[in-house]
């Protein structure tokens, strides 16, 4: 066994431990725990009844595709700030941070005043029969917004270290474009994009503040599931709330880890091949 | 030397006084309230520590905190210390007192008219000129006309909304429950959006253009007008549900800061007349009604029935709101 170089392993993790389970495990075991005592009719009315349903199915789909969209547009993104030099790109390179910083009530008030009829894109948008504002694309759209940072902020920096010569080698060993991207570049960045891909996807599963602005909530139709939770709320009905909210953290969870096994595997197989 | 013996005067002036003050009186309030009452308690705080000051001598602070009517029920609960909650309906200090026994269940009792100072309605806001001729209940349901009201699921307002829809679907068609229901279905197939909360619903309608009525407390209604003159018009219909927002000191929290005496005049002084006249000018309808003459030229007269009409907020939330209730069976397909 090898000896660490650097001292205070033991405090370094018993402080981060702790730090870990009282703001993040603790609020996470109080929602399960919640859930004590509640009914086997009362958690199928919960997370079963059709609205509910409904809700759970916009949520996952909305968010799987908003990351998607994030995850292409990301990396171009990412691409051109680290590739180009063209006026404004310190501008660019900002303003890609801006989702994170405005108030999602912003985000959603702004993109609902855009998109909506009277808006100047909804007014051009609507006459061709693109509803967005209010419908279920809103949601969506809403999402990409504000899970579009996280792709570009894990891929810019490993696009960034990749190596000059690396991609020379490649184009003296006779590899065209098309091929030393997809052999030599995608390879690399694709741990990062999956990393960024994972962070939109779970923004957009637990994002409110924008999206009800913008979704219309009517039950059924485009009411997301953490609106259900804050109904539940109004309602006073804790363990509704509760079990909608892990069902959200099991799913979210769930992809997560799988996401991070796949990144695992195809790093491994990276490394086994080199 | 005189210098050290006022300072040994005040010295022993603080240590005969701390006890004393400690066993006085709490001279700070923390009202809990809603969304839209955020600029009438400012002005009434103001008018209530100068009525203090001038009865008892005794300067007094109050702390304001807004937010839905429901969320704020629910941090008082969860251990928000408020001395008064003033709110947007019975039914959640009803809850406070059911759930954290913060209060006693028969907090309405303790105050005239079931603790509701003031009352308001619900009235129709329309663009200028009307142009869709929305007078009445009937025109809501008419094709082409899109109502924005927010979820009465999470918005109080939106509770008070539902119910004057539903007393007018049960006007129009002698009490027949069955027609109610259809005339309030229809009504909600008009609704091309549903904000949790009522300011929410406000800003779709007047900042966003979004629809061509909004179903909002008279309160807001006169609110809108005046922050946006010339762009809309009030429409009173012929019926509507008198809205009797409660207010209820908290029992065991202001024993706690021994506040007791000072919440309870805090909450009694507004149903003085100056009080009420203060309320009317912020567009809610004053109980002194004597007072309607110099300031109520604006509120038109109705027919209004309440909550009890009903069966009061416990039977009405159940039926209406709750799990599987009537609003839950029209978004059934």
């Amino acid at each position: 066994m090898s000896r660490d170089t650097i001292p205070g392993r033991n405090i370094a993790l018993g402080t981060t431990l702790a730090l870990v389970s009282l703001a993040v495990i603790a609020p996470l075991a109080a929602v399960v725990l919640s859930l004590n005592g509640i009914t086997p009719e009362h958690l199928a009315r919960a997370i079963a009844s059709p609205d509910a349903i409904a809700a759970f199915r916009l949520t996952f789909v909305a968010s799987l595709v908003a990351a998607l969209i994030d995850l292409v547009l990301g990396s171009f993104v990412a691409w051109i700030l680290v590739r180009y030099q063209f006026p404004g790109r310190p501008v660019l390179d900002a303003l890609v941070d801006v989702p994170l910083a405005i108030p999602t009530a912003v985000t959603g008030i702004t993109l609902a005043t855009i998109y909506g009829g009277h808006g100047f894109l909804g007014a051009w948008l609507e006459p061709h029969g693109i509803q967005v504002a209010y419908t279920q694309i809103g949601v969506a759209l809403a999402l990409v917004f504000v899970g579009f940072p996280f792709v570009v902020r894990t891929v810019q920096p490993v696009l960034a270290e990749i190596p000059k010569d690396l991609e020379e080698a490649a184009s003296s060993f006779g590899a065209g474009q098309t091929l030393t991207l997809r052999r030599v570049i995608f390879p690399l960045v694709f741990p990062a994009m999956l990393t960024g891909f994972a962070l939109s996807l779970a923004r957009a599963l637990g994002e409110y503040g924008s999206v009800v602005f913008i979704a219309g909530n009517l039950p059924g139709k485009t009411e997301i599931a953490p609106l259900l939770i804050i109904t539940r709320l109004e309602e006073y009905d804790y363990q509704g709330a509760s079990a909608v909210a892990t069902v959200l953290l099991i799913a979210s969870f769930g992809m997560l880890l799988a996401i991070n096994a796949l990144q695992r595997r195809f790093s491994l197989a990276r490394k086994m091949a080199t | 030397m005189s210098a050290l013996r006022a300072l040994a005067g005040a010295l022993a002036l603080a240590i005969s006084v701390a006890p004393i003050s400690a066993l006085a009186e709490g001279t700070t309030l923390l009202n809990v309230s809603y969304d839209p009452t955020r600029e009438f308690y400012s002005a009434y705080n103001s008018l209530f520590k100068e009525y203090w000051k001038k009865k008892t001598g005794v300067d007094v602070s109050i702390n304001q905190s807004h937010g839905g009517s429901g969320a704020q029920a629910r941090a008082v609960i969860e251990g928000l210390d408020a001395d008064v909650v003033t709110l947007a309906l019975a039914y959640d200090i009803d809850a406070i007192a059911q759930k954290s026994k913060l209060l006693s269940p028969d907090w309405a009792k303790r105050l005239p008219d079931e603790s509701t100072p003031y009352t308001s309605t619900i009235v129709f806001l329309v663009r200028k000129g009307n142009p869709k001729h929305i007078k009445d209940w009937n025109d809501l349901v008419k094709p082409g006309v899109a109502v924005i009201t927010p979820n009465p699921k999470t918005s109080g307002g939106a509770r008070w909304n539902f119910l004057a829809a539903y007393n007018y679907g049960l006007r129009a068609n002698h009490g027949d429950d069955g027609k109610a229901r259809a005339y309030v279905t229809a009504l909600f197939k008009n609704v091309p959006v549903l904000d949790s909360g009522a300011r929410g619903a406000t800003t779709s309608f007047t900042e966003r253009g979004l629809g061509d009525v909004l179903l909002a407390w008279e309160n807001e209604a006169f609110y809108a007008q005046r922050e946006k003159p010339g762009a809309f018009d009030v429409i009173a219909p012929r019926t509507s549900i008198l809205a009797e927002p409660p207010v209820a000191w908290i029992d065991v929290n202001v024993q706690k800061h021994d506040t007791a005496k000072l919440a309870k005049a805090y909450l009694e002084y507004l149903y003085a007349p100056e009080a009420q006249k203060l309320a009317c000018k912020f567009g809610y309808r004053p109980r002194l009604t004597k007072i309607l003459g110099s300031c109520g030229s604006h509120f038109a007269q109705m027919d209004l029935s309440t909550i009890r009409n009903f069966g009061g907020w416990d039977a009405a939330q159940k039926r209406f709101f709750g799990d599987g209730g009537v609003f839950d069976q029209i978004y059934q397909r």
